[in-house]
């Protein structure tokens, strides 16, 4: 390890060390209530807690199952849609102008209408996920698609592969850059939705209800333990599902650089 | 993304040419609306519930002439502009210092890298529950959450300014402040723009479920939110039209001209 490594990573320790430490500090001093603003002890008891009487997993769990579901729904329509639409003009000229019309309506503005049509609970919440998910994973299969080198397409043909190869073989790989960036917006789009959903429309189970459930009985340690979950399984999530997703398709295939150049 | 709309209207060559392309943009929209339309009449479902593009378009404009709509959009607007603008200041700021000095860069960026991946709207609570129901907490949240693109994006634009060019101004005598002024700014501001208009559009989402959650008076959030009380369908799906209409501005109008009239002129991006 070089001596700058070790001084960037002696700061980094040292500024979230001197952060804690000056919140730890406010916090005792009793400057304000400390239902408000609880110490660090607190919210790490409270997390372990929670963890152990089985709650956090439980809220986790059903806030998870809400993504997966509304996700897997999102890519399910917004991928094949996405490749109709690269390949076909006819669908790209009736899709593209209506989903140019929904995307800019946040996926929140949608609560209060899904709510009454479906009721509270977990359809809203999984809807709201897909609503989330489907414009970014449609829209960049889209581009993808159309980005496809058509040099490689008619190589591909002259070496006489048949359509069904050619999607396959040329097609999928080559536009897969652009579906994998469009998973990983996908999920941090539905992330943020799942939350939003679930404090609006309260389903007794789920981080999102927890944090704003949370707020009623002015337990602020419940919420910084919440947030704290939920910034983990999404920090998790973006690291090691989708980066080793890209290292195992698009990096291994050499068809984008890994970011450490 | 951005070539969404104008892909599908195609360069008009004379007036022939133009209003196919206008009616190949609408006909989805006519398909889509006319088979709300049969469903609404048809009565499958409680009229309240879903309610005929008619009533919709008949609540719009009482809302508007009423002066209640436009109140709503001003608070809104207001709330974003105040809250955005607390963020591009702060966040080009400590974007800047980060890509400048080593020292800053070295202390901030753990705390931003820990803060960025929780979704914005989980912090809503917590800010409710430190600043009060309100308008305050509002623009706080969204000013906190729509900081984090631009930071990120205007770090990452001052490291990419290329080295040769700080040389060569270096060498032709230009001191510290022309530097950032004329090389640094400009070099990063392809970047810093895309930070913008991330941050931009994070805080148009952030605020739209924030207004929900807040319970402030006046604000499209809470209008559709508030609607559900009194099942008004119609003035919830006016509401979606409105906050749609403004997002879609919002880019365009916005950003496409910000973009147009500084990096594109310049000649560093087409």
């Amino acid at each position: 390890m070089t001596t700058e490594r070790r001084q960037r990573i002696v700061r980094g320790a040292l500024s979230l060390v001197a952060v804690a430490a000056l919140y730890e500090a406010v916090a005792r001093s009793g400057a304000f209530p400390a239902v408000l603003l609880p110490t660090l002890p607190v919210v790490a008891r409270t997390l372990v807690a929670s963890c152990a009487d089985g709650t956090m997993p439980m809220h986790a769990f059903y806030t998870l199952e809400r993504v997966l579901i509304g996700g897997a729904l999102a890519v399910a329509v917004g991928l094949p849609l996405g490749i109709l639409m690269g390949r076909y003009r006819a669908v790209e000229g009736f899709f593209l102008p209506l989903a140019s019309a929904l995307m800019p309506i946040p996926s929140l503005a949608w609560v209060p209408v899904f709510i009454l049509w479906f009721g509270l609970g977990n359809t809203v919440a999984i809807l709201i996920v897909f609503y989330a998910a489907l414009f970014p994973m449609l829209l960049n299969t889209w581009s993808g698609v159309r980005s496809v080198n058509p040099l490689w397409l008619r190589a591909a043909g002259a070496m006489g592969a048949d359509e069904t190869a050619l999607f396959w073989k040329v097609m999928i790989p080559a536009s897969s850059p652009f579906i994998i960036t469009g998973l990983r917006q996908a999920f941090l789009r539905a992330w943020i939705a799942v939350v939003g959903a679930e404090m609006l429309a309260a389903s007794d189970w789920g981080l999102g209800w927890v944090i704003f459930d949370a707020k009623e009985f002015l337990n602020a340690d419940v919420m910084l333990a919440s947030l704290a979950v939920i910034g983990a399984i999404g920090f998790a999530f973006e690291r090691l599902a989708f980066g080793s997703l890209e290292r195992a398709t698009v990096l291994r295939w050499g068809m984008v650089r890994s970011a450490k150049g | 993304m951005a070539d969404a709309l104008s892909a599908s209207a195609a360069p008009a060559t004379d007036i022939g040419e133009r209003w196919r392309a206008i009616a190949r943009t609408a006909c989805p929209f006519v398909v889509v609306g006319g088979a709300w339309e049969i469903v609404a009449h048809l009565g499958l479902f409680p009229p309240r519930l879903f309610p005929t593009l008619e009533d919709v378009a008949a609540t719009f404009v009482h809302l508007t002439v009423t002066g209640i709509l436009p109140h709503h959009v001003l608070d809104t607007l207001i709330r974003l502009t105040v809250g955005f603008a607390l963020a591009g200041v702060a966040g080009v700021a400590l974007g800047i210092a980060m890509g400048r000095s080593r020292l800053v860069e070295d202390l901030a960026l753990p705390l931003v890298s820990i803060g960025a991946p929780i979704p914005g709207i989980a912090y809503a609570p917590l800010f409710l529950l430190w600043f009060g129901l309100g308008s305050v907490s509002a623009v706080l949240l969204v000013a906190f959450v729509s900081a984090f693109p631009i930071v990120f994006n205007t770090w990452t634009g001052v490291k990419a300014v290329k080295e040769i060019w700080v040389r060569s101004a270096q060498a032709m005598g230009a001191d510290q402040r022309r530097l950032f002024a004329k090389v640094i700014l400009p070099g990063a501001l392809p970047y810093i723009l895309t930070g913008l208009r991330l941050g931009l559009a994070q805080a148009w989402r952030i605020l739209v479920g924030v207004e929900m959650l807040a319970a402030v008076p006046w604000g499209l959030g809470w209008l559709i939110f508030g609607a559900r009380e009194f099942l008004a369908t119609d003035v919830m799906l006016a509401g979606i039209v409105v906050i749609a209409i403004l997002g879609l501005a919002l880019e365009k109008l916005v950003f496409a001209r910000l973009e147009r009239f500084t990096v594109v002129r310049w000649g560093m991006m087409t």
